[in-house]
C-alpha cells in the first residue's frame, strides 16, 4: 500500500492496526494507553545494590532467552557496555533469541554483528545503524526486519508498549551503590543521560553499569535509584576519547562556511528571527558553522536567542556563557565543553528523549522550535530526506532527532553539498525516506538555495531579503549533469528494515540490496 | 563539450585562485566560490612525474566542466623545463582562456610562448589570437625587464609578481609592512600601467594569518593593483570587499557616466555634473568603477 | 595502441580513480571496483571501454579502482595509463583526436 510519501509498504507489515504514513500530525488528538512495566518490589531496606559482575546482575533480574535489552548511545562511539552485556548474556549465560532495542548503534558495536550472523540476536530496534551491524542487516542476516525509529519515536513506542523492555542497561559515568546515575564526575563522562531516562521508567528491570562508584547520594541524579535493580562496577564503560571529542571545532572548509553563511542569511530573513527565538543545529560541518554566522546577525539586530536544544557542543555553550542564548536544554553532549557545562553552567539543563522529541506526549521541546538546521545524505525533489541508507542502499546512518525536529520546527533548513564525490545528494528519489518532505522547508547547497513550494511565506521572505533561490528540480538537474544520472538500485523482495515515522505509522522499508555484478 | 566564449582581454580580475590541475576533487567546481579567475596549475603543484597525468586531467576538465563566467587560466611549466610545449598544446586544444608564463624574464620569453601558442591554435583549429597571455615575474631580471615584457604581445593582459622565488633571489623574507617587495611591486605596476595592462600581486601563504592577508590586500589596492593571486577560497571574500568601491564612488561614477552618455547623445562635447565641468578622460575610470560595483553587488543599473 | 608494459595512472583519493593497464593477448580483460558500483558501475564500464576503443586498444588487462571519479577523470586516467604503457605520455598527444 502506498503511503503519503509515495512509498509502497508491504501488506504483511500492516497488521495489528499498523498504518502507513498519512502525513504530518495525523495522530494529533488521538488517545494513547500507556504501558506499564512489571517491576520487583524492594521493600526491605538495602544497604547497597552492588553485584559482582554483569552475569550476576543478569541472573538477579532473571535474564532469559527471547528478552529485549535496551541500551543508550550517550557514550557514542566509545561505548563498551553493549558488547560487554551481550557477551555475558550470550556467551556466559547461553541466551539467544535476543532483541536489542538501542537508541543508536555504531562502529563501537561491530562485535554484535557476529551474534546476528549466529542467529543469537534476532531483533534490532534502533535509531542509528552503522558499521558492521548495518552491513549484516542490509545483507539480510537478521531474523526479523530491523525497526528504525527517530529519537522521539522511540520513547513514543516504549510508552505505547510497542516495545516492551525486559532489561534496560544504563551505562553510567558515575553511580552510587543504589543506582543514582549522573553523566559527569567520573572518568568516562558524557554529560547528558537523556536517552536513558525514559527506558529506566518503562523497563521491567534496570541494571546500572559504571566505572566510577561515588558516595551516596549521587545528586542530582539523571537516572534514579528508585528505578534500578542492580549496580555493577566494571573497569571501564568506554573510551573517553571516542565518547566526546576534545572540542567541536567550527569547520574551516570554505564550502561549509559558504553554505553556513547562507543558512544564517535564510534564518535572518524570516519573521521567526526575533528576540527570544529558539534554535537547534547539528554538529556536521556546515550546520555547526551556521552558529558563527547567526551570531553576527544577532549582534547586528541586537537580539538574543531564547533557547537552544539538541545534541550540544562547545560553540553553543560559549554563546550561553556570553549571554547570547538564554537557556540550553540538552539530550546529548558531543564535546568536553558541553559535557563539563551541563547542570553546571547556569541555564544549561538536561532533558529526556521524550521531553525532547516524543510526538505522543503533551508537547515536546521540538514543538516550540523556531529553527532547526540539519544535514542529509540525500534529499529528493519532493524534499524527502534520507539520513539512513547510503546511496548504495546499505544501512549506514541514523534518523536521530531529524524527523522530530523537522516536524516540530517552524522552519527546517537542510544544508548539504549538492554532490559528494560521485553521489548526487540532491536526487530524484531518495533511497529511503527518513524525514518526509512535508516537514522540510528550505534546502541550502553549495550550488544554490531552494524553498519548499509548500512554504510560499518563506519564499516571500527570501525574495524580500534579496536572497536568490531556485527550484529543487534545477538543483537536482545540476547534480546529475555533474555526476551523471545514477542507475536505479536493484533490490530483492526481502525487507531488512522498517522505517517507522515518529507517530508510529510506516514511512518506508529497506529491502535487501542486490549488488551490481558487471 | 562546453563551448567557452572568446576571452576578454580586459575584464575584472580581483581574484585569481590557484588550483592543482591534477586533483579531480578540487577542479571540478572551484568556480562556486565566486572567484574571478581560476588558475589551474601545471607547474609547482604537480609533481615532476605526474606532469603527463595532469595534462590529461586538465584537458578533460577544460572540455567538460562548465566554468560559467569564471575565467580559466593555466599556469604552465617554465621555459627551462621539458614540459612547456606540451603544456601549451593542451591549453590551446582544451580552450583555456589564458596562459600564465612562469618565471618570465624577457620579451623574448613572451614571444617564444606566443609562437608556440599560435602554432597550437593553428594545429587545433582555434582562432589565432584567442588565447591570452600573462607573465609571472619571479626574478630581479624579470622586474627590470617588466616594461618590455608587458609590451611584448597584444595577447598580454597582465603581469603578476611571484613572491616566493623573488624573495629568494633578493634574500628577503615576507614582512608585515611589505617593504621587502615594495620596490619590485612599484616597478611592475608602473610598467604595466605604462603599457596599459593589468597587474596582480603575489599569493599570501599563511592561511591562518587573516589579519596579515587583509593588510597586504589593502596595500595592494592602495598601490594600484587590479587583483591578487590566492591559494584558498576563504581568501576570496576579503579581497572582493577591499577592492569594492565606496557607495559615494559608485554614485559619483553613475552620475558622470549618465551625464556623459546624455551629452554625447545630444552631440554635446562638454558636460557637467553637479554644476562642475567634467573631463572626458575620467569616463573610462568611472565605467570601471561601475563594473566593479556591479560585480560586488553594489550596482544594478544598466550603464555597464 | 598496443599496451607494451604495465602502467598506472591516478590515485586512490576520493573523487579519483586508479587505472592499471597490463599487456594481454586475448582482447580486453576489464576489472572494476568502485565505491559507487551499484549506481554507476555500468556507466564506469561503458566510459572505460569507450575510451579504450577511441585509443584503439584491442588487447590488455585493465584494472580500475574507482573512488567516485567523474567521467572526465576516468577518461583522463585510462588515457594516461595507456600512453604511459607505450612510453608516449609526455608529448605530441592527439588532443581533440583520440583524446576527447
Amino acid at each position: 500500500m502506498k503511503n503519503a510519501v509515495g512509498r509502497d509498504i508491504p501488506e504483511f507489515l500492516l497488521k495489528d492496526g499498523r498504518e502507513v504514513y498519512q502525513g504530518k500530525n495525523y495522530m494529533d488528538g488521538k488517545y494513547l494507553q500507556k504501558a506499564a512495566p512489571r517491576t520487583r518490589r524492594y521493600e526491605k531496606p538495602q544497604e547497597s545494590k552492588l553485584v559482582d559482575s554483569i552475569v550476576d546482575a543478569l541472573k538477579q533480574v532473571g535474564a532469559k532467552s527471547g528478552m529485549t535489552f535496551s541500551f543508550h548511545h550517550h557514550l557514542r562511539n566509545g561505548d563498551f557496555v553493549v558488547n560487554m552485556v551481550m557477551q555475558a548474556a550470550i556467551e556466559e549465560l547461553g541466551l539467544d533469541n535476543i532483541t536489542i532495542a538501542a537508541t543508536s548503534l555504531g562502529e563501537a558495536h561491530d562485535p554484535v554483528a557476529q551474534y546476528i550472523e549466529e542467529g543469537k540476536v534476532v531483533g534490532i530496534q534502533t535509531s542509528g545503524i552503522r558499521g558492521k551491524i548495518g552491513e549484516v542487516v542490509s545483507a539480510g542476516k537478521l531474523k526479523t526486519p530491523a525497526i528504525i525509529r527517530s529519537h522521539g519515536g522511540r520513547p513514543r513506542a516504549i510508552e505505547a508498549g510497542e516495545v516492551h523492555i525486559d532489561i534496560a542497561v544504563v551505562a553510567a559515568p558515575t553511580s552510587d551503590c543504589v543506582g543514582n546515575c549522573r553523566g559527569i564526575g567520573g572518568k568516562s563522562n558524557c554529560g547528558s543521560l537523556g536517552y536513558a531516562m525514559t527506558d529506566a521508567k518503562y523497563a521491567d528491570h534496570v541494571i546500572v553499569v559504571t566505572d566510577c562508584l561515588v558516595d551516596f547520594p549521587n545528586m542530582p541524579a539523571s537516572v534514579e535509584a528508585i528505578d534500578v535493580d542492580a549496580v555493577v562496577v566494571v573497569d571501564s564503560i568506554g573510551n573517553p576519547k571516542k565518547i566526546a571529542s576534545a572540542a567541536a571545532r567550527i569547520s574551516q572548509n570554505p564550502r561549509d562556511l559558504m553554505m553556513a553563511e547562507n543558512v544564517a542569511k535564510v534564518i535572518a530573513s524570516t519573521p521567526y528571527f526575533k528576540e527570544g527565538f529558539s534554535f537547534q543545529t547539528g554538529v556536521g560541518g556546515p550546520s555547526l558553522a551556521a552558529n558563527l554566522f547567526l551570531e553576527k546577525y544577532m549582534d547586528e539586530r541586537g537580539i538574543k536567542m531564547g533557547w537552544a536544544i539538541g545534541g550540544i557542543c562547545g560553540p553553543m555553550v560559549e554563546m550561553l556563557k556570553k549571554g547570547k542564548v538564554g537557556k540550553v536544554i540538552d539530550v546529548q553532549d558531543f564535546d568536553l565543553d558541553a559535557v563539563n557545562s551541563i547542570n553546571q553552567t547556569p541555564g544549561h539543563f538536561e532533558m529526556s528523549a521524550s521531553q525532547y522529541a516524543n510526538p505522543a506526549n503533551k508537547g515536546a521541546f521540538v514543538n516550540k522550535l523556531d529553527f532547526v538546521v540539519l544535514a542529509a545524505l540525500e534529499i529528493d525533489t519532493g524534499f524527502n530526506v534520507n539520513v539512513l541508507t547510503g546511496s548504495d542502499g546499505v544501512l549506514r546512518g541514523a534518523p536521530g532527532g531529524h524527523p522530530d525536529t523537522a516536524a516540530g520546527s517552524k522552519c527546517c533548513i537542510i544544508v548539504t553539498p549538492l554532490v559528494r564525490g560521485r553521489m548526487a545528494t540532491v536526487c530524484k528519489n531518495v533511497v529511503t525516506v527518513t524525514t518526509p518532505g512535508d516537514c522540510v522547508d528550505v534546502l541550502v547547497t553549495d550550488y544554490g538555495i531552494a524553498v519548499n513550494p509548500l512554504r510560499p511565506d518563506l519564499i516571500k521572505c527570501l525574495d524580500d531579503a534579496g536572497i536568490p533561490h531556485v527550484t529543487i528540480e534545477s538543483l537536482q538537474e545540476k547534480a546529475y549533469s555533474l555526476v551523471g544520472t545514477p542507475d536505479d538500485l536493484e533490490w530483492e523482495d526481502k525487507v531488512v528494515a522498517v522505517l517507522e515515522a515518529r507517530d508510529g505509522t510506516i514511512l518506508d522499508v529497506v529491502r535487501k540490496i542486490k549488488p551490481l555484478k558487471l | 563539450m562546453i563551448p567557452r566564449p572568446k576571452p576578454e582581454r580586459f575584464r575584472l580580475r580581483r581574484t585569481m585562485m590557484f588550483m592543482n590541475a591534477q586533483k579531480p576533487g578540487l577542479i571540478k567546481d572551484a568556480y562556486i566560490y565566486g572567484v574571478d579567475s581560476i588558475m589551474l596549475d601545471l607547474e609547482d603543484a604537480v609533481a615532476e612525474n605526474q606532469k603527463d597525468a595532469a595534462r590529461f586531467s586538465l584537458y578533460h576538465a577544460l572540455k567538460t566542466i562548465d566554468y560559467g563566467d569564471t575565467e580559466v587560466i593555466v599556469r604552465i611549466n617554465g621555459l627551462d623545463t621539458p614540459h612547456w610545449q606540451e603544456d601549451i598544446r593542451v591549453c590551446v586544444a582544451g580552450g583555456a582562456d589564458g596562459i600564465r608564463i612562469a618565471k618570465c624574464e624577457s620579451a623574448q620569453d613572451v614571444l617564444t610562448v606566443e609562437k608556440a601558442v599560435e602554432a597550437a591554435e593553428k594545429e587545433f583549429g582555434v582562432e589565432v589570437g584567442r588565447t591570452l597571455l600573462m607573465a609571472a615575474l619571479e626574478s630581479p631580471k624579470g622586474i627590470l625587464n617588466a616594461y618590455e615584457i608587458c609590451a611584448a604581445s597584444p595577447r598580454m593582459f597582465g603581469v603578476a609578481i611571484s613572491g616566493g622565488d623573488f624573495r629568494k633571489c633578493m634574500q628577503t623574507k615576507p614582512t608585515a609592512s611589505g617593504i621587502d617587495m615594495v620596490t619590485a611591486r612599484g616597478m611592475m605596476l608602473i610598467a604595466a600601467r605604462a603599457v596599459g595592462i593589468q597587474c596582480f600581486d603575489t599569493v599570501f601563504t599563511d592561511l591562518d594569518d587573516m589579519e596579515g592577508f587583509i593588510n597586504e590586500t589593502k596595500q595592494n589596492k592602495e598601490m594600484g593593483f587590479d587583483g591578487k593571486s590566492l591559494i584558498n577560497p576563504k581568501q576570496i571574500r576579503p579581497v572582493h570587499e577591499i577592492f569594492a568601491p565606496t557607495e559615494k564612488e559608485v554614485m559619483q561614477a553613475e552620475l558622470m557616466v549618465r551625464a556623459f552618455r546624455e551629452a554625447a547623445a545630444q552631440g554635446i562635447g562638454v558636460f557637467t555634473v553637479n554644476g562642475k565641468m567634467v573631463d572626458v578622460a575620467f569616463i573610462p575610470g568611472a565605467e570601471r568603477t561601475l563594473k566593479l560595483a556591479k560585480a560586488c553587488g553594489m550596482y544594478e543599473g544598466d550603464l555597464v | 595502441m598496443i599496451i607494451e608494459k604495465s602502467a598506472v595512472a591516478g590515485t586512490l583519493e576520493s573523487s579519483d580513480a586508479q587505472v592499471t593497464v597490463e599487456p594481454a593477448e586475448n582482447g580486453i580483460e576489464l576489472e572494476i571496483s568502485s565505491s559507487v558500483m551499484n549506481q554507476y558501475g555500468r556507466q564506469i564500464k561503458a566510459t572505460v571501454l569507450e575510451t579504450l576503443d577511441r585509443l584503439d586498444v584491442k588487447n590488455g588487462r585493465v584494472t580500475v579502482v574507482d573512488k567516485g571519479a567523474l567521467d572526465c577523470t576516468l577518461k583522463a586516467r585510462v588515457e594516461c595509463a595507456v600512453f604511459r604503457s607505450c612510453g608516449q605520455s609526455d608529448k605530441n598527444i592527439p588532443w581533440g583526436g583520440a583524446i576527447k
